[in-house]
């Protein structure tokens, strides 16, 4: 493995070796230490060429710890401003040494593009690419899942996961699904019509309107944000009605299993998908996800820059 | 091959270290083993158990996984990681005892000992190793030896414990000739 771009590219054992990984990291996280060596000497690179908290600050927290020197640009305030290609960008990062580049970019198949190219020759992490692919966040789900449902089994063999909402616009949506399901899971996707892209009957999933039906049986719930900065034509009549179909609240919350988790990958819209009194209810694991993401990153920068440099052959 | 220990041998090895160990820390009371992944950490647990018959009281038992400060990580492939178990009761201020299989360039110990001063500052830090085979690339010293076996670079020593292998054996084996 010398990437993460996408899901699809990862193989079971693949999954289940950075989940583990990410498990023993954990209990590295919950103890005294929060630094270790690892990683000393190694420049991490977080290329975001879009807005976003939680997975920069996690993906920085988490090469921090392991001792990486990290870097961190924004389009805003760089050279990508004014223009610069992702190509000079990134003959820019090689010209520095980075070995990793965690890139966030608002165009689907950025990151591919970037480690398709020579570039450079660092390991490249995807961290959101469009509307195509998070892979970093469908496995800290997956291990948020697995931490409280897995009964210490490596996978999620038996599991029912539904994802709710903006299916079309969301990455995370698409790479929650490849990765539930290449672990054993059942996923139903829930949304409106208008909101789930064309194809979706090849995903390996079932697809329903009703997000009543599946309350009782699920369980785990994911909400998703709605993306209104990516929603350029009407999705949906307004927003109450939005709420009323698809929102998790207090009524549909008591309908689901007393022990399903109720997920959000952030940030959220309260009040529209999901309440404000759900999100910050016990069953809601959505601050868990956000400190489990810096274990599962860690583990993503362990398992692609702690071995041998690929690259030692071609200096 | 070459048979060096067998099953009785390894067992009386053990059982040896064990009283030393007792004998070193005047009883077991401030005495925690540490295992190194993934045979020491089998071997701990049998010394514990040891030393729990001839004390008659529980020793406090864990593992400590060094992969995390190996300074060989950038040589090879990404290797899995083992589980890190600290006992309840800690490490600081008591004598920690690190046990593994086989102590040869020292390098894994060096790690531990990072991997250690992590968790905390024990008393002192012991080392209990079944098999030396010498070799040394470090300033580094076994406190409780199973068994010396001056051995040859090009031969390798294979442990084997029964609750990993199916059953206990050390063996010397000479490399495949290139």
């Amino acid at each position: 493995m010398k990437h993460l771009l996408s899901i699809d590219h990862l193989t079971v054992q693949e999954a289940v070796g950075i989940l583990d990984t990410a498990t023993e990291l954990s209990r590295v996280n919950d103890g005294q230490l929060k630094k270790l060596p690892t990683l000393r000497g190694r420049t991490v690179v977080n290329l975001f060429a879009e807005d976003s908290t939680r997975t920069r600050i996690s993906f920085e927290a988490a090469a921090k710890r392991l001792s990486a020197d990290v870097i961190n640009f924004s389009a805003k305030g760089s050279s990508i401003s004014k223009g610069e290609s992702l190509k000079d960008t990134a003959m820019t990062l090689q010209a520095m040494g980075a070995d990793a580049v965690v890139i966030r970019h608002s165009a689907s198949g950025a990151a591919q593009r970037l480690a398709d190219n020579q570039w450079m020759s660092g390991a490249v992490i995807n961290a959101g690419d469009g509307t195509h692919e998070h892979p970093s966040q469908a496995i800290l789900d997956a291990f948020t899942i697995r931490k409280h449902l897995g009964k210490g089994a490596s996978d999620l063999q038996g599991l029912h996961v539904a994802i709710v909402g903006d299916i079309l616009h969301s990455r995370v949506a698409r790479s929650n699904v490849l990765l539930l399901a290449l672990l054993g899971a059942k996923v139903t996707l829930v949304a409106p019509p208008t909101l789930l892209p064309i194809g979706i009957e090849k995903w390996p999933c079932n697809v329903t309107y009703d997000f009543d039906s599946v309350l009782p049986v699920i369980d785990a719930v994911m909400m998703l944000r709605v993306q209104q900065e990516r929603m350029t034509e009407l999705f949906f009549p307004n927003a109450r009605e939005y709420s009323r179909y698809y929102g998790l609240n207090a009524e549909r919350m008591r309908k689901l299993k007393p022990t399903a988790l109720i997920m959000h990958p952030g940030p959220m819209n309260r009040g529209l998908e999901i309440s404000a009194e759900v999100a910050d209810s016990a069953r809601s694991v959505i601050t868990e996800q956000v400190s489990n993401g810096v274990s599962v990153r860690m583990a993503i920068l362990y398992v692609l820059l702690a071995g041998s440099p690929l690259d030692v052959g071609s200096i | 091959m070459n048979v060096a220990l067998s099953a009785e041998d390894i067992s009386r090895a053990l059982t040896r270290i064990s009283h030393e160990i007792l004998e070193r820390n005047h009883g077991s009371a401030n005495v925690v083993l540490l295992g190194i992944p993934t045979r020491g950490a089998h071997l701990a647990l049998r010394v514990a158990e040891i030393m729990a018959k001839i004390e008659g009281t529980d020793i406090p038992c864990g593992t400590l996984d060094i992969t995390l400060h190996r300074d060989d990580l950038r040589l090879r492939p990404p290797r899995a990681i083992m589980p890190t178990l600290i006992p309840a009761s800690g490490i600081e201020g008591r004598d920690v005892v690190l046990i593994d299989d086989v102590l040869f360039s020292g390098r894994t110990i060096r790690s531990a000992l990072d991997a250690l001063g992590e968790v905390g500052r024990p008393k002192t830090v012991q080392l209990a190793v079944l098999v030396d085979r010498g070799h040394r690339e470090l300033p580094i010293k076994a406190d409780y030896v199973g068994k010396n076996l001056p051995s040859s670079l090009d031969q390798s020593i294979r442990v084997s414990l029964t609750e990993i292998d199916g059953r206990d054996e050390v063996v010397i084996e000479n490399r495949k000739q290139s």
